[in-house]
Parts: C-alpha cells; structure tokens; sequence
C-alpha cells in the first residue's frame, strides 16, 4: 500500500517540478508580437505599391497572417508566392494579377522634367518618399530608392511620369541563363567591321 | 630523418585537388621576342580598367595630353589612375564598348593620337630603399598599377599594409597555365632582370619571411632566366607541374605553401600576398624608371593571324588594331576571345580597347575554337567533381542553378567557384556548366540587392508612415490648441468688452441721474419746498446706485482677464435696473405729490422722473444685450436679437426724448426757471437716441452679412442685388454716423469722437461691401445682365401656349440665337473665374491652416471667404445650366423634337446609309443591272434623308449657340 503512495507521491512530485520548468520556460522565452508576420513581410518585395488592396506591405503580411490568400502580390511575381507557399504550408496558389505585365523587370518612375507642373502630388503619393522637389518647381525621381510602385503616375495632373524598365549597368548585368538541354550556348558572334 | 634531409635539398611542391590538361597552344606564340604593339589613330581608355570605383577624368574634351601624363585619377580607396599611353588630344569623354561579357558601354577616355610619342617629364627613384613605403605604396598608385594577371585588382592596396600585418610569404605568379598565353613566359625570358627588381620592390615594401615564385615546368628558358636573375638573392623558385588551374591564386599558394585559403577568406588570412609576376614588372618601371602602367605585353595568337607573338601595346589600342598589326585574315576568324580560351570572353565587336589586364587576344578559326556542342542531359558521371580545383561538386551545383535553387547552390559554396571552366571542359555532356554558375552567381548578387533594396523600401516606408502620423497629431494637437485659445479668447473678450462697455453707459446714466437730482434737490431747497429733504434723500441713493454703477465697471474691468463669467455682469445689472426703476418710480411719486402741492418745481420733478425712467429703460435694453451676448445664448440669438434690442431702445429713447421736449415746453410755458436745463436734458436723450438710431442700422447692415456665414448651403437667389443692398445700407448708416458726430460735434457733446470713429467704421465697412459688390461684377457679369433663370419659358410646347411664349420658339431669329451664344460664352467665363477664384481662395486657406502664425479669427475670414466664393461659383454655374436647359428646351420647342431625339435620327440615317452602301458594294458585282439601279436609288433616298437629318441637328445647334 505504502508502496503505491510512494509512488503517486514521487509522480506528483515530478509533475509539480516539470510544470513548474515548463511555466518558468514559456515566461522566460515568451515570443512577443507574431513572428509569422515579420516572416511573411521578409518574403514580401517592399514595394508599397498597394496592388493587394492594403496600405503597404507589411499590413498585407499581417492580413496574410490572418488568413487572406497570399498571391494577391504582382510585383513580386510567382516566387513570392512560392515562397509564402512553402512558408506558410498553404495551398499552392497562381498569382492573381490578371495577367499584368512581367513583374520581374525592375521599374522606376521617370519625371519628363520638363512638363513637371510641380504640383507635389507625386511626392505626397510616393510612398517611400523618393522623389524630391518643390511646389511650383520641377520634380524628379531618387532611382535608388523608386520601388516602381506605380502611386505617383495616377495623381500626376500633366502625366509627365513614365514606368520604365530598369536598364542593367555593368554592376547588375548577369549571364543569361544557358538555353537547356539540346540547345547551343550562344556564343558564337559573327566579327564585323574588321 | 630522411624525410628531412629530402625536404632541404629539393624544395617541396604541393597539390591541390582536380586540374585538367588541355592543349597548351604555346608554342604558337612563344617563338618570337616581344615586338612594339601599333600606335593606334584612337585609344580608348575605360575608366574602370580594375576593380573598384572609376577613376576620375583630369581633362576634357579638347585638351592635349603628353605620354605618361595622368588623366584620370583614383576615386577612393579602391581605385587606380589612367595615363594617356601617348600624345594626342582628348577627343571625347563618353560612353563606348568596353572589354565586359555583357557587350555594354561604359565611361572611356578617348584620344586621338598625334603619333609623335612626347613624353611627360618624369623621373624614377634609381634607389628605393631611401623611400619609406607609404611614399612607394602612393607612386605605385599614382601609376594606376592593378593586378595584370587579370582580375585588376590595384596593386596599391595589397601591397599596404597595416602595422600589424606579418607577411608570412610572397608569391609571385608566373604559372600562366591557360592554353595560348605566353606573355608571361616572353616577359621572364626578356626581362628577368626588372622583374626580380619589381619583386625586390615588393620584398621592401611586404617585408616576407619568404618570397616564392612559381612557374609551371612547361617553361623551362623563363625558369632559367629567373633563376640566373636572383642568383644569390632570398628568392626561391618553385617548379609546379603543368596542370589546369595551377594559375589561380588560391590553388598557386596551395602549391608552393601547402596553406589551403578557406572558403569566404582572401590570401592574407593565411599570411600570404599573390603577386602577378607581370605586376612586379609594372611595378619597377613605375619605381625605377617614373612609367606609369601605359602599356603591357599581351599574346596576339590564334589561326586568324599570320604573326601570332607578344606585342607590347599601348592600354586602349583596340583589338582591331593589334589584329591589324599582327597580319590578321578576317575571313579565317571564328571567334574572337579576350583572355585565354578557359576563362576568357568572345567579344561583341572588335572595336573593344585592350585594358590593363588584356594578356592575350585569340583570334581563332572555326576549326581551332568549334562551336560548343548542344547540351545534353547530365549523366552524372562525376568527372566534374574530380577535376575541380575549389572542391565542389559541380554536379549539385549545376541542379541547383538549373531549377533556380539558388539558397540549395549557395549551401554547395557556389561563391567558391572560380569559374576555371575545368568542370565544362571534361563534361561529356557538353553541359555550359561555367554559365550556369555565372548566371546562379549573378542571381544570388542580384537577390542580394533586391533584399537590401527591399529592406531600405521598408525603412524609407515605415518612416514616411511615422512621419505621417506624428504630422497627424501635431495637426490635430495644434487644431485642439487653436480651438483652446479661440474659446478662450471668446470668454475673455467677447462678453467682458460687451458688458464693460454696457456698465459704463450704466454708471454714466447713474451719475447723470444722480447729479440731475441733486440739482432737482437743490432748487427745490432754495425755493423752500416741503419735499426738499425727500428729494435730497432721493440723491443720495442716486449716488449710491451711481458709485454702485462705477464700481461695477471697475469689477469688470480688473475682472476681464479672469474671464467673468457673463451671468454675473448680468446680475449685477439686474440689481442696477431695479434700483433705477424704483428710483424712478419713488421720482414720479415725489412729482406727483409736488403737482397735488402746487408746488413750482413739480415740472422740475416730472422731468427728473422721466429722466429717471429713460435710465432705467436704457438698462432694462443693456440687461437683455448682456443676457443676449452671454456665452450660454446661441450665436444666431446673439446676432439675431441686437437688431430689435436696439429698435426697442431706439423705440424707448425717442419717446423719452419726446416726452422730455414736452415737459420742456410745458415748463418753458409756464416760466419755468429749470426751463433751459430741461431743454439741453432733452438734447441730450436726442443724442443719445440718434446714437442708438445708428447703432441699430448698424447692425442691420451687419446682420445681412452674417446671414450668409450661417447658412452657406442656401446661395442667395442674387447676390449681386443682395450685395447691393448691403452697400446701400451700410453707406446710408455711414452717413447717419457722420450726420449724428456732426451734429455732436456742433452741440459739443463727449461722445462726438466716439461716434466719429463709429462713423469711420462704417465707412470702412461700406468700403468693404462695395470692393465685393464689385469683385462680384466683374466675376458674374452675366449673372448681372441675363435673366438667371428663364421663367418665362414655357417647359413643353402646348399648343395653347400663349402667343407672346410660342413665337420666340417658332421664328428663332438669329439676333437671339446670337445673343445667347454671346450669353453662354460670358456665362462659361464667369463661371470658371469663380471656380478658379474659390479654389484659388481654398487653396490659401489650406496653405493658412498649415502655417502656425495665422490666428483663428483670420482663419475663419478666410473660410468665410472661401464659402462666398464657392457660392459665386455655385451661382456662375447654375446660371450656366439654367441657360444651357432653356437652349435645349428652345430647339425641342422649335423642332417639336428634342436634342437626343434629333441627335439619335441623325446617326440612324447615317448607320442605314452605310449599311446600304455596303449592300450596294457587296451586290455590285454579282447582281444584275435592275437590282443596282434599284439599290442605287435607294441609296440616294438614304442619304438624302441622312442629309436632312443632319442639316436639322446641325441647324439646331448652331440656332442655340451649344456647339458641342
């Protein structure tokens, strides 16, 4: 009889001592805030150009979180939405952009300097605050910092700002990507003007 | 031990994993002694011939350059400078196609040579070891010395170092183990002597333990002449075995030092410096001799060439040239390779200049350099995993790159790749492997990118948001604090001024009273009457009531500030008129009693009551103004109630000023000794209701004003009439004024200035009026000549319409239809001055909200404005309707159709036209001659009817002047 006391004592004892860790372990290495949102805003492309329907690209993460489908991002293409697939263990989904035009070439907005009005309503739209200028006098466009979110071509009242593709410099230049099996590699060019 | 005494004698050489052998080809080039290059007609020098920032250009288009003088000095820490390679003049300073994969165009320097060769003065230090090294380090740079053996990397840099570097061993690269290459080799058999003094340079300046050069042993004259060069000298010279990639400089310091450089680290992490044995040459002629790196030994080989060899070119001869030079057979080349047929590029154009780290240009046939074979599957034999030279596995790789996998081919230290192309050349698949590589590479630097770009998008993008949201609170913390102060200011000014003001007038009457009593008293004393004593005592409260009044003022007054409330004003005089009127009532009963005594002075009294009674009457009216005027009351109550506050007291006034005439009559009648006091008593209630006439004009032409304040949604039918109205008003007020001060001027009385400046007031507010009346002409002058709105138009044609109505509308004559062109043109105008007029005004006060200096009353003028203007505008456009609608009404009356139907018509008869047209085309050659001439008079009937059509809607249009 004593021996079945023991017992129930020495497990109570046990599992008063491993709550006790466990209560003390989720106190000491409690997670602030909801990682997964960092985690899918990480994967997002920042462009802040509202396509999915929200302000921005990190309440698009949270409403990600929240169960909104996660293929609602045209600029970052197919792969963001693989790559939220794979993070978010959801249904592989196609991106939903309505058959817009190739979101993997880079953009920028360009001001035809001349026709800026300098009203600032491009400025106010711009949601990374890369274009500078001031009322009245002419605008232009920070390319380093331009998303190509496409925001400030709407309000422009003169439509002087183009989206154009980013032209690749000597830095960004990379090889083309070889043909595939049972193709050549294109490298034979022709010698002119010798 | 033995294993000792073997290592002592013969130098070691160690291995490193993989390597390939591949035809040397040297032996086409090694034969002959380097030559002189040719001396171009143009040099094109790239800004960024090394690896770092471009260089900064030191000249312009236009200017003459020497030999050796620098045009382009190093931009930052890492950076070289550019010589021009001979004499000329800098012909231009742009964009052309450089030595890079891509084909692209990049900054260059160009100079058209003028072929004499002048040299720069320049001088070299004949001895070395008198210069500390950073004076050695800054020549070596201001020579524009990079890495030759072909990264470019600037010499300056790696050979400075910092105190705490150890160079543990110097390696001087002489391998050249790509197939073709022989410059390296020419230069060692030539110049054995200047390079073992450029190494003796880099010995001063790195302070090795150990210098090693190696060469592979496929040069066995080079390896001679280097070993007779530092014969006696702490060089030592180890022999490697001929193998693919030998060359690099990883796999060289494994050979020669048996040290492994991890993956991620550079040479110096291991105590190492790797030196390009052509550098160290670079590097005595900048030294010893003052040459800047103005030109280098580069192999022009391949079958395209009749004399393949080592030439010495110019930095910027293009390739075209060399080939020229070196007799090239166009119709024979296939490709053209800058750099060695392992890791070199096929260039896009010939034009490309050849740069400081140009060792060798290939000009192969078809047959020497074949086109690379199709790809085909990988079988995964493994021979790429055994002749790799980084240890990869370059199978992996390949998968990883091929399905874009680039965080799998980075796990497989893809950036460990040094692209030697040992891989491709054993793949029996004829797989692109190097490309694939290159393309990872270039995926993962660009995602690289992307993540940094996208992170500093998400930095920019969170600030603007905190930016935004802290303008928000700031706008809102200032709107609270402006709405703080304007109520505030309302407490403190608007009720105190009012009632201060009212007090005054208070204790003024007070004491007036006051003092008429005690004269009353007086008189009624030295005529002995009964009620003298009454009389004095009625005084004395008079007094009392006055002192009262007074210091109610001052209360007021000292109380302002402290915002008293407007109840207690109220209160106080409540209390005031209470007293005044029982004090007017105890007056009429002493009169009375005087009158029943016969006693003379009972006029006196009489008017001294009814003086009373109009003090006590004038403070009733400022109770009700104070009660009115009190915060708790509504702003409409306020504004709505002076006007008949005021005639009620204008009312009061003119009868007190009656009465007392009367009784000054009377008392002038019956001989009345008081007689002429009571006239100028009377003079003075006539004053003082003059005063109140005005005010209360005044504020008639102040409460049309206000109206449209209060009710900005409900426009005025004609605010121009209105306007007019107002101006009417407020001049006839202006002159009242005048009239009134004029009047007090004349009589002498106190008050003269005050209404003076009444009058003033006034003017300026008629002024106002009458500036807006006009604003409003000039922006509606339309408004102002066309009926606004055409009443008299019938909506719909009845045929028991009247004549007058029906005959406008059934001969439109073209003077009307003119006229209302001219009408709708003005109209438009109007109508778009007062658009641009309000958003002009909205605007400003926009730009006043955001500004913090502009106070809150001026704000709510400005929006007070910007309503007024909106309302013209409002008004411009309707008028603008209302015609447009009586145009169209009028073509509907005229045509009995209206525009849309006669518009409709129209475009049916032109689509049936077309339609038949078509018909017609389609029968004409299948049809016979009956049914042509059929549809063609059907045709006709069509398009005469579309004619009709037309003409009715053209007509229609151009009769109402809307041309659309």
């Amino acid at each position: 009889m004593s021996a079945v006391l023991i017992a129930v004592a020495a497990l109570l004892a046990l599992a008063a001592v491993f709550g006790a860790i466990l209560g003390f372990a989720s106190e000491k290495f409690k997670v602030e805030g909801d990682p997964i949102v960092e985690q899918i805003d990480s994967l997002l492309p920042q462009t802040q150009c509202g396509q999915c329907g929200h302000p921005g690209c990190r309440p698009y993460a949270e409403a990600i979180a929240e169960g909104e489908e996660h293929n609602r991002c045209p600029p970052g293409g197919q792969d963001t939405v693989d790559a939220l697939t794979d993070l978010l263990g959801r249904d592989e989904l196609t991106l939903d952009d309505d058959g817009a035009e190739d979101a993997a070439v880079a953009k920028v907005a360009y001001i035809r300097e001349d026709e800026c009005i300098g009203c600032t309503k491009c400025i106010q739209a711009c949601p990374v605050d890369a274009i500078v200028g001031a009322a009245k006098l002419m605008h232009t466009v920070i390319v380093d910092e331009c998303t190509g979110c496409d925001l400030c071509v709407e309000p422009c009242p003169v439509d002087c700002i183009d989206i154009v593709p980013v032209k690749p410099t000597l830095q960004t230049w990379g090889w083309d990507r070889p043909a595939g099996i049972g193709q050549r590699p294109d490298s034979r060019i022709e010698v002119v003007n010798l | 031990m033995i294993r000792t005494f073997f290592r002592s004698r013969t130098p070691k050489v160690f291995d490193f994993h993989g390597g390939i052998h591949p035809p040397e080809m040297k032996h086409l080039s090694n034969g002959t002694e380097i030559a002189p290059g040719p001396l171009p007609a143009q040099l094109i020098l790239p800004l960024n011939m090394h690896i770092g920032a471009p260089a900064k250009p030191l000249v312009e288009p236009g200017d003459r350059v020497l030999k050796g003088q620098m045009i382009a000095e190093p931009a930052g820490a890492v950076s070289a400078a550019i010589h021009a390679p001979t004499s000329g003049t800098v012909s231009a300073i742009g964009p052309r196609p450089i030595q890079h994969p891509s084909g692209m165009d990049a900054i260059c320097i160009v100079i058209d040579t003028d072929g004499r060769d002048e040299w720069i003065a320049h001088s070299g230090i004949s001895d070395y070891t008198e210069r500390s090294p950073g004076e050695l380090v800054d020549t070596i740079r201001y020579a524009g010395i990079a890495g030759m053996g072909g990264a470019g990397f600037p010499t300056s840099i790696k050979v400075n170092l910092g105190d705490h570097q150890r160079v543990e061993e110097l390696v001087i690269n002489a391998v050249e183990c790509e197939p073709y290459i022989t410059a390296d080799d020419r230069l060692m058999r030539e110049r054995a002597d200047e390079i073992i003094t450029g190494i003796h340079i880099l010995q001063y300046l790195l302070n090795p333990r150990r210098t090693l050069i190696g060469i592979e042993d496929n040069k066995p004259e080079a390896i001679k002449a280097i070993k007779r060069a530092c014969k006696g000298c702490d060089i030592e010279i180890r022999v490697v075995p001929t193998k693919y990639p030998s060359g690099g400089e990883k796999q060289l310091i494994q050979l020669v030092t048996g040290k492994e450089v991890k993956s991620g680290q550079l040479p110096a992490h291991v105590g190492v410096v790797c030196q390009n044995v052509g550098t160290a040459y670079a590097i005595k002629r900048a030294v010893i001799n003052g040459e800047p790196l103005i030109q280098r030994v580069t192999t022009l080989t391949g079958d395209g060439v009749s004399q393949p060899g080592n030439y010495e070119v110019l930095i910027g001869t293009p390739v075209s040239d060399l080939l020229h030079h070196g007799g090239v057979d166009a119709g024979k080349i296939g490709r053209l390779v800058m750099g060695g047929p392992m890791m070199g590029f096929t260039l896009h154009s010939p034009t490309v200049p050849m740069v400081k780290t140009t060792n060798c240009i290939i000009a192969a046939s078809p047959e020497e350099l074949p086109e690379p074979p199709p790809e085909q599957p990988c079988i995964r034999c493994g021979s790429c995993a055994e002749v790799c030279p980084a240890n990869l596995l370059p199978q992996q790789l390949y998968w990883h790159a091929k399905n874009d996998d680039l965080e799998k081919a980075q796990h497989h230290n893809l950036m460990d790749c040094i692209e030697c192309g040992a891989c491709a050349y054993v793949c029996p698949s004829h797989i692109p492997l190097v490309q694939y590589y290159r393309y990872a590479k270039g995926a993962v630097r660009q995602q690289a990118a992307d993540q940094l770009k996208a992170d500093k998008a998400r930095q920019r993008f969170e600030a603007r948001q905190a930016r935004i949201d802290a303008e928000k609170a700031e706008k809102e913390a200032r709107r609270q604090a402006r709405l703080e102060a304007n109520r505030k200011k309302k407490e403190a000014s608007a009720a105190p001024t009012v009632d201060t003001a009212a007090l005054k007038q208070a204790s003024l009457e007070a004491s007036k009273a006051y003092k008429a009593a005690v004269k009353a008293a007086k008189a009624a004393d030295a005529e002995g009457a009964a009620n003298a004593a009454e009389l004095k005592a009625e005084a004395d409260r008079l007094k009392e009531i006055a002192d009262k009044a007074k210091a109610a003022v001052r209360d007021a007054g000292s109380a302002a500030p402290a915002a008293v409330p407007a109840e207690d004003v109220v209160a106080k005089l409540k209390k005031q008129v209470g007293d005044a009127s029982s004090a007017y009532k105890a007056a009429v009963k002493a009169a009375k009693e005087a009158e029943a005594n016969g006693d003379d002075s009972a006029a006196a009294l009489r008017a001294q009551a009814d003086e009373l009674k109009a003090s006590a009457d004038k403070l009733k009216a400022e109770l009700r103004d104070a009660k009115a005027g009190a915060p708790a009351a509504a702003p409409t109550a306020a504004q709505a109630d002076p006007v008949s506050d005021l005639k009620k007291q204008v009312g009061e006034a003119s009868s007190a000023y009656k009465a007392a005439v009367k009784t000054a009559k009377e008392a002038e009648e019956n001989g009345a000794d008081n007689a002429a006091e009571l006239r100028s008593k009377a003079d003075e209630l006539k004053a003082a209701a003059d005063q109140l006439k005005a005010e209360l004009r005044d504020a008639k032409a102040n409460a049309p004003a206000a109206v449209p304040v209060q009710a900005p949604t409900a426009p005025p039918a004609d605010p121009l009439t209105e306007l007019k109205k107002k101006v009417g008003e407020v001049s006839a007020a202006y002159k009242a004024a005048v009239k009134a001060a004029k009047e007090a001027e004349e009589n002498g009385a106190g008050n003269a200035a005050e209404l003076r400046a009444e009058a003033d007031t006034l003017k300026a507010d008629a002024d106002h009026w009458k500036a807006e009346l006009r604003d409003a002409k000039a922006a509606a002058p339309a408004v102002a000549k066309a009926p606004p709105v055409p009443t008299d138009q019938p909506k719909m044609p009845e045929a028991s319409a009247p004549q007058a109505l029906t005959q406008p509308l059934t001969a439109v004559d073209p003077e009307a239809a003119a006229k209302r062109q001219k009408r709708l043109k003005g109209l438009k105008t109007a109508y778009n001055m007062a658009h641009k007029q309000y958003k002009e005004a909205h605007a400003a006060l926009e730009r006043a909200e955001r500004k913090e200096e502009v106070s809150a009353d001026e704000l709510i003028e400005m929006q007070r404005k910007v309503d007024k203007l909106k309302n013209k505008a409002d008004v411009a456009r309707d008028a603008l309707d209302a015609l447009i609608e009586e145009a169209k009404a009028d073509i509907r009356a005229h045509t009995g159709k209206d525009l849309k139907t006669l518009k409709l018509e129209a475009a049916r008869a032109e689509s049936a036209l077309a339609d038949k047209k078509l018909e017609l085309d389609k029968l004409a050659s299948s049809s016979g001659e009956d049914a042509l001439e059929a549809l063609n008079s059907e045709l006709k009937a069509l398009e005469a009817e579309a004619q009709i059509a037309r003409k009715a809607l053209k007509q229609a249009l151009e009769e109402q002047g809307l041309v659309e």
